[in-house]
């Protein structure tokens, strides 16, 4: 039942081959398991079982809310959520309790979902390996699964490195987890550079970032106000569909959102895609792009040409400072977004009481961590009065230069690009760290940034597992508002390459298991 | 010696950092120079710390240089991509509120119905208004 995809178990569930209440406990056991992922900040039991007695009431009276009724869903903890600790995996906002829940949040709960719990990241997701928050780093559940291990002992790589486990990816990295640990049906991530995209990439996921004003960012905790947008992870497209159907639509309380009507869909499966235009951006091959992810991109392109879609290259000729124009002006929006955490109406407080300035400063050096310090003041300094038109106006004009590039592209006739995500598949962490953050963000956001600067849908489909029996993800991109073609497409792309389900058998089976040099060295599960 | 910076920081506010600052010799470090430093942890309200956090800033200012080589003559600056649209507007009716108790639950430092605030008319010790640089 936990692999399945939430289609699968909203079947279920309506069919009464499980209780949201027996769906729930399973879930929460789960969870506890897997607690060495480090996926979870705040694990919602009370919460989750009394709204799983609730969905179950309504279905014995045949009144379910509808396709997401009892289904547990995770939610990234820079979602505000109403009596729920919501942190940001920042000291800032440690105790933190909202008054209110994100719109986001809300509508899934108006359709009776299930929270499970609030998911890890980066520090105000400032980052692309979930690795930076305050609660530690997130594992990637694909480090211990059976289809890596096989391909280790393959290649003579033993148990001892075992202990070498992998980022996740991010910076929604736990809700990546917790979802490819199988805790949850669905999760919610955000989308500012790439981060809902790249943990699905690493992850196995099918992550997608909606277009810019389609969804609600009402009690998303911002980062970069003109960029971000709520976040889907979902195992499938369909599932996809079925949580955008919810989610879309304008929100008098974001009025970034645009009132197009819009109406919950079902994917088409496509069949015939001979008129279609795949578009593959040349700048995208870079020579940082690892030799297995080039390959396997053009065997994605290789495959929707032998099917019959025309498959041509395009040019995105402001690819190459893309990354640069992004720093530039997420530093800037940072700089402005965090200046509300004062220690006044919420948040950590410092002891400091002599002057607010005094007050202030101390509350922000002990409530952010370097990072988070780092693009503030990097941010001030591009806004500063000597600085702002060289910089700050300066990337504004690369940004519709960039947007503009994939306007003229989808006006020469591409219906869909297709990229690489990530440069890599997921790399152990201790590779990763030695980069700092900064240097690492640059990497992971590569292909991603553009499109959240374009405000464009794109999504992030699990591929192919690597030679290490790790996950490869490539990117679809599409036009602004054009969501459900793009997940059509996806849809159609998913069937054929028929991506493997993550294999835990020791986790199903309640055997026992060791890590090695793991902190949690032993995982006992007696069911 | 950070252990020094620390503790004058906790007596001073963001004196003690500033002195490290200028001590540090940061004409060393090409653009940044101990001006734009303090000036930039007053408007930011947030410190260095450490003469790795200003390098780190070096680093992302010569990133960001790179944006120098592209030609952007005659173009728009572009504040969102929403920008041909209106922006929407609702009627100006009370629709919610009342909630202040709510609100203030949040706060750590609460008289009534005021969040409490430390004096506000005192600017950040001045470089020359610092306490002096003590050894432990």
């Amino acid at each position: 039942m936990l692999g399945r995809t939430l289609g699968e178990v909203s079947v279920a569930l309506k069919q009464g081959q499980i209780t949201p209440t027996e769906l729930c406990r399973k879930c929460l056991s789960l969870i506890q398991k897997t607690k060495f992922l480090n996926a979870y900040i705040t694990v919602s039991e009370e919460v989750a079982l009394k709204q799983a007695e609730e969905s179950e009431e309504r279905y014995k009276k045949g009144q379910s809310l509808g396709d997401l009724d009892g289904i547990p869903v995770a939610v990234k903890d820079n979602f505000s959520t109403s009596g729920i600790e919501t942190t940001c995996a920042s000291n800032m906002l440690k105790g933190y309790i909202p008054p209110f829940n994100a719109t986001v949040v809300q509508k899934l709960l108006d359709q009776g979902a299930l929270l499970m719990g609030k998911t890890n990241l980066d520090e105000f997701a400032m980052g692309s390996g979930s690795t930076d928050g305050v609660f530690g780093p997130v594992k990637n559940p694909w480090s211990y699964s059976k289809q890596r291990r096989e391909k280790r002992q393959q290649q003579a790589q033993g148990e001892s490195q075992a202990a070498e486990w992998l980022i996740t990816g991010g910076s929604s990295g736990g809700s990546a987890a917790a979802l490819a640990a199988l805790t949850c049906s669905a999760a919610l991530g955000s989308d500012t550079g790439g981060s809902t995209r790249n943990p699905a990439a690493h992850c196995g996921l099918v992550g997608f970032k909606p277009s810019y004003g389609l969804v609600s960012r009402h009690g998303l905790i911002p980062l970069v106000n003109s960029m971000d947008v709520p976040g889907i992870l979902t195992r499938c497209v369909d599932d996809t569909a079925i949580v955008l159907g919810v989610l879309a639509g304008h929100d008098p309380k974001d009025s970034t959102t645009v009132q197009d009507p819009v109406k919950p869909f079902t994917l088409p499966s496509l069949t015939d895609v001979s008129k279609l235009c795949i578009g593959i951006p040349k700048e995208y091959a870079v020579p940082e792009l690892s030799s297995e992810v080039r390959s396997l991109w053009s065997k994605a392109a290789g495959l929707f040409e032998s099917a019959g879609a025309k498959v041509i290259e395009v040019s995105l000729p402001h690819t190459s400072c893309s990354i640069v124009c992004y720093h530039v002006l997420c530093a800037s929006e940072v700089a402005s977004n965090m200046a509300r955490f004062d220690g006044l109406e919420y948040g950590h407080r410092c002891d400091i009481n002599v002057s607010t300035e005094a007050m202030y400063a101390a509350t922000r050096r002990e409530g952010f961590s370097d990072v988070v310090r780092g693009r503030i003041l990097s941010g001030n300094f591009f806004l500063l009065k000597e600085n702002y038109e060289n910089y700050f106006i300066k990337a504004q004009k690369v940004r519709r230069l960039i947007a503009n590039d994939f306007v003229n592209v989808f006006n020469s006739g591409v219906d869909i690009l297709l990229t690489p995500t990530t440069l890599s598949e997921a790399v152990p962490y201790l590779e990763f760290i030695k980069e700092d953050n900064r240097t690492r963000s640059a990497q992971g956001d590569i292909f991603t940034q553009a499109v959240n600067m374009a405000g464009l849908p794109a999504v992030s489909m699990p591929a192919a597992l690597s030679h290490q029996g790790l996950p490869i993800g490539l990117q679809f991109i599409g036009r602004a508002f054009c969501d459900q073609k793009l997940l059509t497409v996806a849809k159609w792309f998913e069937k054929q390459v028929q991506f493997p389900v993550i294999q835990f058998p020791e986790l199903m089976d309640g055997c026992s298991l060791v890590f090695e040099n793991e902190k949690l060295a032993s995982v006992s599960l007696q069911q | 010696m950070w252990a020094r910076v620390v503790r004058l920081t906790v007596r001073g506010g963001l004196g003690g950092r500033q002195a490290f600052a200028t001590k540090a010799n940061p004409q060393r470090s090409g653009s940044i120079n101990a001006d734009v430093i303090k000036h930039l942890e007053r408007l930011a309200l947030v410190d260095f710390g450490s003469r790795e956090a200003v390098a780190r800033l070096e680093k992302a200012i010569a990133f960001a240089d790179r944006l120098r080589a592209v030609d952007t003559d005659g173009v728009e600056p572009m504040e969102s991509v929403l920008e041909d649209r209106c922006l929407y507007l609702r009627s100006d009716n009370v629709a919610e509120g009342n909630c202040a108790e709510e609100l203030l639950k949040n706060s750590s430092c609460v008289v009534e119905e005021y969040f409490v605030a430390p004096p506000g008319n005192i600017s950040l010790p001045k470089l020359d208004e610092q306490e002096p640089f003590l050894h432990s």
